[in-house]
């Protein structure tokens, strides 16, 4: 029984699917790290770990949080901007899944057909994917373990995501706000955060941006 | 695999589908798979393989069923028109042509419709261009295959060689032996290919005639009962935005649009529907309780096999048995996924392996030698096509032949 382990890369000019190497998703109540199946748990505190940790930890906040298509999804958005504003993380939204022309604004968005555009120019090391459809995520995944050296944590709202170094599955609004609440405690413990200073820009409805308000 | 997929309580993760427990226009109760199938008093019936493609749809919430007369799924599509006529089904019309059927069930099937509808030989050759589409649309819609002969001169008999052209379209591909294994494909099916990790189409193939067109005994639920509808929330991508209607999908998917674009993109979504089909078996086997069947696979002779070549298969067994030969036998449930690691543990005992198929390509051999260690050990055959049976005999003949054993000399004339 073989176990790939599901490392930040850069892994491979292609690296492989994690299903396709046998790695299986959690069931609920689980998480994988590494493509190990761990208790949710654990995923937490290692997740929060991560994040503190790293120079430019970032959320990829997908079109299923950024759209407001219900109520509860504003309340995720709103979860999410205070789990960046306590870490400290950058936000840098994937608004939908088209490519960009003639070529992406690094700084400011992200895509799924070459993720690893922002990362390079960003340098994130560590990032959160959370409201991104689950094919476009694995899509995206693969394709930053390949190319870049960022850790990548999966906050999703189905079944988990075995391409992300880390990943939860049925993630919600209580999830959000259990990942924000294990930050704070780490860093009452003395975890500080490693994070570079920047400062978290705001775009307006034009995709602009804007000074925050 | 990093994680076993156990067996235990044979339940798939229960659904939580807002309309469970409600009652549809026909009276019909949303019931979980789990109930349907473990809970429900299930009740013999004497029916044809295309009867029980109607029992399966008539419980399975489909939205959408499109037709197209080619023998020997014509009749089951028929008895789907009845269903519609009753009110069972939403939708259903006939398509211009196979190809056109295949575009038809995904637009239904983007526009959030559970979708159902079946072929045959020539016909899935016809409509193949659609079947990779739909994997990498990542629809989950069902086609039953009652497999017939493809190749000109024209054949409506069984043969499986179609089956071999669909190996690599990032669909599920499940082989029925029987009738009753194919009522419980049917309904099983969409629960596994609707799974939001799984979520890409499935082909529930079984032997055409042997199967569509005799009669068996088959375990029913009670039709009062019905499976939750498809939820169009739990898609892992969105409906492809296109700006125009969803047929038009392949002539501008937005990943080949530019000279900006990575090709990685595609290669990625490429192995993404291949991982869907791999995440299947997490589903799968507690669904049908593992991806293959073993039969006294410690012995040295076995028979590996998929569809009706297993029902030959264990008549075969039965005749060496009377001989004093013992043989073990390994029926194969699931082709895509292919069960790598169950078959290379069912064979690990075996000195000769045999693998019986109604085609001349041999394709599951092909699969069963590229799997295993020492794939000397298998024998590729027998092989009937174009309609052939293949007696149970021929399959003894075949093992006593190759173990170098004295073989009955065959009738002359003269």
């Amino acid at each position: 029984m073989s176990h790939y382990e599901v490392k930040a890369g850069p892994e491979a000019f292609l690296p492989p699917a994690a299903a396709s190497m046998g790695n299986v998703l959690p069931d609920p109540g689980e998480a994988h790290i590494g493509g190990k199946i761990v208790p949710e748990e654990e995923a937490y505190e290692k997740a929060a770990r991560m994040v503190l940790g790293a120079k430019v930890p970032t959320i990829f906040p997908g079109p299923l949080v950024l759209w407001k298509w219900n109520d509860h999804v504003a309340e995720e958005a709103k979860a999410i901007r205070e789990l960046a504003l306590e870490a400290p993380m950058r936000i840098i939204p994937m608004a939908d899944y088209r490519p960009k022309y003639p070529k992406i604004n690094q700084e400011v968005e992200i895509n799924p057909n070459h993720p690893n555009l922002t990362i390079w120019h960003n340098k994130i090391d560590v990032c959160i994917f959370f409201g991104v459809h689950c094919h476009m995520a694995n899509l995206s995944l693969k394709m930053i373990r390949g190319g870049t050296n960022c850790y990548t944590i999966a906050m999703c709202a189905m079944a988990g995501d075995e391409d992300a170094c880390l990943s939860f599955r049925d993630a919600d609004l209580k999830m959000i706000n259990k990942l924000k609440a294990t930050i704070k405690k780490l860093k009452s413990e003395g975890v500080e955060s490693q994070a570079e200073p920047f400062t978290q820009f705001v775009m307006g409805r034009s995709g602009t941006i804007v000074a925050p308000a | 695999m990093n994680k076993q997929v156990e067996l235990k309580n044979k339940r798939v993760i229960a659904s939580n589908h807002v309309k469970l427990g409600q009652k549809n226009q026909k009276g019909q109760t949303y019931t979980d798979i789990n109930d349907i199938f473990y809970k429900a008093k299930q009740t013999p019936n004497f029916l044809t393989g295309s009867e029980v493609i109607r029992a399966a749809i008539k419980v399975a919430s489909v939205g959408t069923s499109v037709a197209y007369p080619i023998t020997p799924q014509s009749e089951a599509a028929a008895l789907i028109g009845e269903l519609y006529a009753e009110g069972y089904v939403d939708e259903y019309f006939r398509g211009e042509s196979e190809f056109a059927v295949m575009g038809q069930c995904a637009g239904a099937a983007f526009g959030g419709h559970r979708v159902f509808t079946t072929t045959a030989g020539p016909g899935t050759l016809r409509a193949m261009e659609n079947f990779p589409m739909w994997a990498g649309a990542r629809l989950p819609i069902q086609v039953c295959v009652t497999c017939r002969g493809i190749n000109s001169p024209l054949s409506i008999q069984p043969d499986t060689l179609e089956m071999y052209y669909l190996l690599e379209t990032g669909m599920l591909i499940w082989h029925a032996e029987t009738a009753q294994d194919l009522f419980d494909f049917i309904l099983k099916g969409f629960i596994v290919a609707e799974q939001p990790d799984v979520h890409v189409p499935i082909a529930v193939c079984c032997d055409g005639f042997f199967v569509t067109h005799t009669k068996d005994t088959v375990d029913l639920p009670p039709d009062d009962l019905c499976l939750t509808p498809y939820d169009p929330y739990r898609n892992p991508q969105p409906v492809m935005d296109m700006e125009t209607a969803p047929i038009r999908m392949m002539r501008d998917p937005f990943i080949m649009k530019s000279n900006y674009i990575s090709y990685a993109t595609h290669a990625s979504w490429q192995q993404e529907v291949k991982a869907a089909v791999e995440r299947s078996r997490k589903h799968t086997i507690p669904l049908l309780d593992g991806l293959i069947d073993e039969e006294n696979t410690d012995r040295e002779i076995l028979i590996v096999g998929s569809g009706t070549a297993v029902s030959q298969a264990r008549e075969a067994i039965r005749l060496l048995e009377e001989e004093g030969i013992k043989a073990g036998l390994v029926k194969i449930k699931t082709i895509r996924p292919f069960p790598y690691e169950e078959v290379r543990q069912a064979t690990k005992n075996a000195k000769h392996i045999f693998v019986p198929e109604f085609n001349l390509a041999g394709w599951l051999a092909r699969e069963i030698k590229a799997n295993i260690p020492d794939n000397e050990r298998v024998y590729v055959g027998p092989h009937v096509a174009g309609g052939m049976t293949m007696p149970s005999e021929v399959i003894v003949e075949e093992i006593k032949k190759h173990l170098g054993m004295e073989v009955a000399t065959r009738g002359t004339l003269g």
